[in-house]
């Protein structure tokens, strides 16, 4: 070979290898991303700066729950080389294998531990004494820092259910959400969950460099990417904090939900699910084991809200609604009459009723809560000829009337989680009887007049109900939070004005001369109040877990009314027995201030319906 | 002989000048950035390494006017006597050096030290120039020992005797020169490459001999094909095969009788498996320059902001792991700028080297674009894990008064070699 073309390989040699170089430094530095990653993680500390969560107050300005300091200890594992672990250990109580096994929960192996520059909580909430033991030796204790951090603290211990609870974050929202970094806290449920952004604030970071040695060096570019933390802003609730004591009060020791609102504004004024819990239990470096307490209560189900979430037959409360659409419909007057044979007639005397005068007019028959009257009044619904052509649409149009009120889908109220009760589609007679298969009598026989059957609403909804008969017509969503931060104002979209399908007042006033005279007259004149002008309804639930729910509704004055309620207590038969005084105590209660029936509070305070069981009796529905 | 009129700068290549130039004003912005310190950092403050760098810097420029100024037949007269006094030089230093890193290869003189070692490349690069310019092509095979004894000698003295096993590999680059003087033949190259290749998978896949040894017999068959048939040949191909088989197998075994530094060097660099201890002592330089290297982006974090080598992640940032502080604070545009800068400057140089009429000239400007060639692929390519750890500097870059002058010295002789190429044959 000639020598001096040589030169050609030598030359293109050279560049070769610098083509392989240039293109390696292309992967190294512009392709792969893992450089990037490992630089940041050595040199730069992000330095979270928590911002203290959102108070929240009661309609009167009293707090319910505020920030109290908690100190998390936090572990950098890189950095464990001079750590006096077994010092530590002794002050933290664990021994040197719990130290092992948490740094290698934390990292994923003890290998990967010393090449670990993250930040994890090595001990999440510690209390300021624990936390003044570590720091007086922590300068021994390389690779750890403490970081502050707020715990909610509740000044009384109500509304646990509406206030929620907050917890660390769990993996499936910080792989969606990237706000949230693995050991953050979010609220979980109740007004913390639901207003979880506001309450929140906004975290800052500061970010600092560190050399090789871990010596910090100053802010990265001066601070120029530190942000500042945004406190979360306070809310404003709509709860009447001596309300809800009380009514605690009244329901302790009973399965059921109560739910007050101001009709005019949709503004919940108690919602009480009892049995309830303190919330100071779900707090701090407890939390996992009060949980689990709770969890264990299988009978009362304390971490159930069940004014919110329980799903009842409205029973005979429901009489109201079906007055109401009658009215509408035109297949009902005032001056109606049926009879009743300790029955409905039409149906052999089925459902049963229990003995009164007869036959009534609508007035005479929501007083008596006449299971033949709304059983007659429910088929002449269904079977109005002049507008419906067969049963299915009679059906399907008396629906609509009833989600009008907001009972079969979710109110759309700020509280997670609420339930949406239940009104059977016709597609669903149509499996139970068959297509076509079923005729008013039939519904009417399954219990739809008197708010049996499939129904299912919760308390709040029964409530709702009740704010649309009490403001003749219309209702707001009920909601808990007011108004977020410093404006007063409330928010936009409780203003919004739910007109429901009974548009004529006539017939609204025609149901509630008949809630009058319940009170006066009919079923509820034992808890009445008459210079508190109420209005009311009750109502014995029939179900199939046991004996009959006592359910009442109600609401006061009758003329420009201030306050309805709702209360449902399982398993305590007639809706007179429970529902009724608690109700009546409630709304006496809220508009004077105090009470005037100390025997009657006894009773119901006292009254014991979880551990001693009242015998069952067998009732027809009232 | 002094000609006419040239002056002092007649004939010399400006490009070589330039790109010398340039490397060396980059080399220097980057040491400062390297050792950078808010509050220490002093230009003329003979305590930092920045003022030092400087002083190194003119002391180099210095020495390059001066060698223009000789005239280049004294080096072409005097190319062994450099040669003999640099070798004894790197003997001396075994007995009147100063320990420094647990090596005897460094004198100290005053507050600096020196390390005779870099001055055997360009004294090396010189006799082997002598030498070989005045072989008869007739006795061209027979010379090969004789050249391979002249870069031999320095390269045992500072590997056995000195312990710098990364100044002496340097010397290996000369082969490039004896191939392009053919006195010895590509395959040599290749066989010399297939060795290698065969130890480092040997070493790398320890399990799968079998693999290899089968894909080394098919090569054998595959030539076996297309060789002349004659027995002499296949005798060859069979001597061959067994030969890089025997590689193969040797390559542990050369693993075990390494010391342990480099033994974990290599392992780390091939990724086998090691122990958290080995890989933390090994494995940390080559990964910390490539987190530097990599972090830098596609336009690097800006002068005097790079995190990983300002605090201290990279070791060595300021000698031979300088290239980090321009990957990460130039970015790829930087690093790419600065393999650019010399190649060009190596292509250059053999250019150059192509265009002479002396021989001498030629085999030593081989020499220049050698020795800097191999510096930049075993510096540059052990910053990106492309090869193991070796430390040797990166030429004009790294800190280091010994490696600047000698690398200087180096480049010059040629390009006043070079500057007279029209008025003599040497």
């Amino acid at each position: 070979m000639n020598q001096e073309s040589r030169k050609f390989f030598i030359a293109g040699f050279a560049l070769l290898v610098a083509v392989l170089y240039v293109v390696r430094l292309f992967y190294v530095q512009i392709v792969d991303d893992k450089y990037k990653l490992d630089a940041r993680n050595q040199a730069f500390l992000y330095v979270t700066d928590y911002p203290p969560r959102g108070a929240i107050y009661d309609r009167n300005g009293k707090l319910l729950v505020y920030n109290q300091v908690a100190y998390d200890l936090m572990v950098v594992p890189r950095d464990l080389k001079n750590c006096d672990t077994a010092g530590l250990c002794k002050i933290l109580n664990i021994t040197i294998e719990d130290f092992k096994s948490r740094l290698k929960r934390l990292s994923g192996s003890l290998d990967f531990a010393r090449q670990d520059y993250r930040s994890h909580i090595f001990e999440s909430q510690m209390l300021p004494e624990l936390n003044a033991r570590i720091q007086e030796r922590l300068y021994k204790f390389d690779g750890f820092y403490v970081q502050s951090r707020t715990v909610r603290k509740y000044p009384t211990p109500i509304a646990a259910h509406l206030l929620g609870y907050i917890g660390e974050v769990d993996d499936r929202i910080t792989r969606k959400d990237k706000y949230y970094k693995s050991g953050d806290y979010i609220g979980k449920s109740g007004i913390e969950k639901g207003y979880e952004e506001y309450l929140r604030g906004k975290k800052g970071v500061q970010i600092k460099m560190r050399d090789v040695h871990n010596n910090i060096k100053g802010s990265f570019k001066n601070g120029l990417y530190d942000t500042a933390s945004v406190p979360g802003l306070s809310l404003m609730s709509t709860l009447d904090a001596d309300l809800q004591l009380y009514v605690e009060q009244l329901l302790q020791n009973k399965i059921g939900g109560l739910a007050a609102i101001d009709p005019t504004t949709g503004e919940i004024l108690a919602l009480v699910t009892s049995p309830t819990y303190d919330p100071n239990l779900l707090v701090g470096r407890d939390f996992p084991k009060n949980y689990s307490m709770l969890l264990q209560d299988t009978l009362g189900r304390p971490l159930f809200n069940r004014a919110l979430q329980a799903m009842y037959p409205p029973g005979s409360t429901f009489k109201l609604m079906n007055s109401l659409i009658g009215l509408q419909e035109g297949t009902l007057t005032p001056q109606t009459t049926y009879g009743c044979a300790r029955g409905f007639p039409l149906l052999g005397g089925k459902p049963k009723c229990h003995p009164h005068g007869s036959p009534t007019d609508l007035e005479g028959a929501i007083a008596t809560s006449c299971n033949s009257y709304f059983s007659y009044v429910y088929k002449a619904i269904i079977d109005n000829n002049k507008v419906t052509r067969d049963t299915k649409d009679g059906y399907e149009r008396w629906r609509q009337y009833v989600l009008s009120f907001g009972v079969g889908e979710k109110l759309g109220t700020d509280l997670p989680f609420d339930a949406k009760g239940i009104v059977p589609t016709s597609k669903y007679y149509d499996k139970v009887f068959g297509k076509n298969a079923w005729k008013a009598l039939t519904l009417s026989g399954v219990g739809l007049g008197i708010g049996q059957g499939e129904l299912s609403v919760t308390p709040l909804q029964m409530c709702n109900i009740v704010c649309a008969i009490a403001n003749r017509g219309h209702f707001y969503t009920p909601h808990i939070i007011r108004s977020v931060g410093k404006d007063p104002k409330p928010l936009p979209q409780w203003a919004i004005k739910h007109q429901t399908m009974v548009t004529n007042k006539q017939h609204f006033e025609a149901v509630v001369q008949g809630m009058s005279s319940v009170m006066t007259a009919g079923t509820g004149r034992g808890v009445n109040v008459p210079e508190l002008d109420m209005c009311g309804k009750t109502g014995t639930a029939q179900n199939p877990h046991g004996d009959d729910h006592s359910v009442f509704v109600c609401f006061a004055p009758r003329n420009n009314p201030k306050i309805c309620v709702a209360v449902l207590v399982e398993n305590a038969g007639y809706g007179s027995a429970w529902a009724a005084p608690i109700a009546s105590l409630t709304i006496e209660r809220y508009l004077t201030g105090k009470t005037n029936r100390p025997e009657m509070e006894k009773n119901m305070m006292e009254g014991d319906l979880i551990h001693k069981h009242p015998a069952g009796k067998k009732q027809t529905t009232h | 002989m002094r000609e006419k009129s040239e002056g002092l700068f007649y004939n010399v290549d400006w490009l070589t000048v330039t790109i010398y130039l340039l490397l060396m004003m980059m080399g220097w912005f980057n040491i400062y950035s390297a050792v950078y310190d808010p509050v220490k950092s002093d230009v003329f403050n003979m305590e930092r390494l920045e003022s030092k760098q400087l002083l190194f810097a003119v002391l180099s420029i210095l020495l390059a006017f001066s060698i223009l100024i000789i005239d280049a037949s004294f080096f072409t007269v005097s190319a062994y006597a450099l040669y003999g006094g640099v070798v004894l030089l790197n003997l001396l230093v075994l007995v009147a050096g100063t320990e420094i890193k647990g090596s005897h290869s460094w004198f100290k003189v005053g507050g600096f030290t020196f390390q005779p070692g870099e001055f055997a490349k360009w004294a090396t690069a010189l006799a082997l120039a002598k030498f070989m310019s005045g072989v008869n092509p007739a006795n061209l095979k027979k010379s090969v020992w004789t050249a391979l004894g002249i870069l031999g000698l320095p390269m045992a003295i500072i590997m056995v005797l000195q312990d710098e096993t990364g100044v002496a590999l340097v010397f290996s680059a000369f082969t490039i020169v004896l191939y392009r003087e053919g006195i010895i033949q590509g395959w040599w190259l290749l066989v010399g490459l297939g060795i290698v290749l065969c130890v480092v998978l040997g070493i790398k896949y320890q399990d799968n001999f079998v693999y290899y040894a089968g894909s080394v017999v098919a090569i054998g068959i595959a030539s076996l094909l297309f060789i002349r048939r004659r027995f002499k040949n296949i005798l060859i191909v069979l001597f061959g095969v067994v030969f890089f088989i025997g590689a193969l197998f040797a390559g542990p075994k050369v693993l075990e009788k390494m010391p342990e530094h480099q033994a974990g060097r290599i392992k780390v660099w091939l990724g086998l498996p090691v122990s958290q201890a080995i890989e933390d002592r090994y494995g940390y330089n080559t990964r910390q320059s490539m987190i530097a290297i990599g972090s830098g982006g596609a336009m690097g974090k800006g002068y005097l902001e790079g995190t990983q080598t300002k605090f201290r992640f990279v070791p060595e940032q300021e000698t031979d792991f300088i290239f980090c502080t321009v990957g990460e604070e130039w970015g790829f545009a930087g690093s790419a700028l600065v393999v650019l800068l010399y190649t060009i400057l190596i292509v250059r140089l053999v250019f150059m080297a192509e265009r002479q009429r002396s021989d001498f000239t030629r085999i030593y400007g081989y020499a220049v674009a050698a020795v800097l060639f191999f510096h930049l692929v075993i510096n540059v390519g052990m910053t990106i894990g492309i090869i193991p750890v070796i430390g040797i500097p990166l030429p004009f870059f790294s800190y280091g008064g010994s490696s600047l002058i000698s690398f200087t010295i180096l480049v010059f002789i040629f390009v006043k070699l070079d500057s007279q190429r029209l008025l003599v044959l040497r």
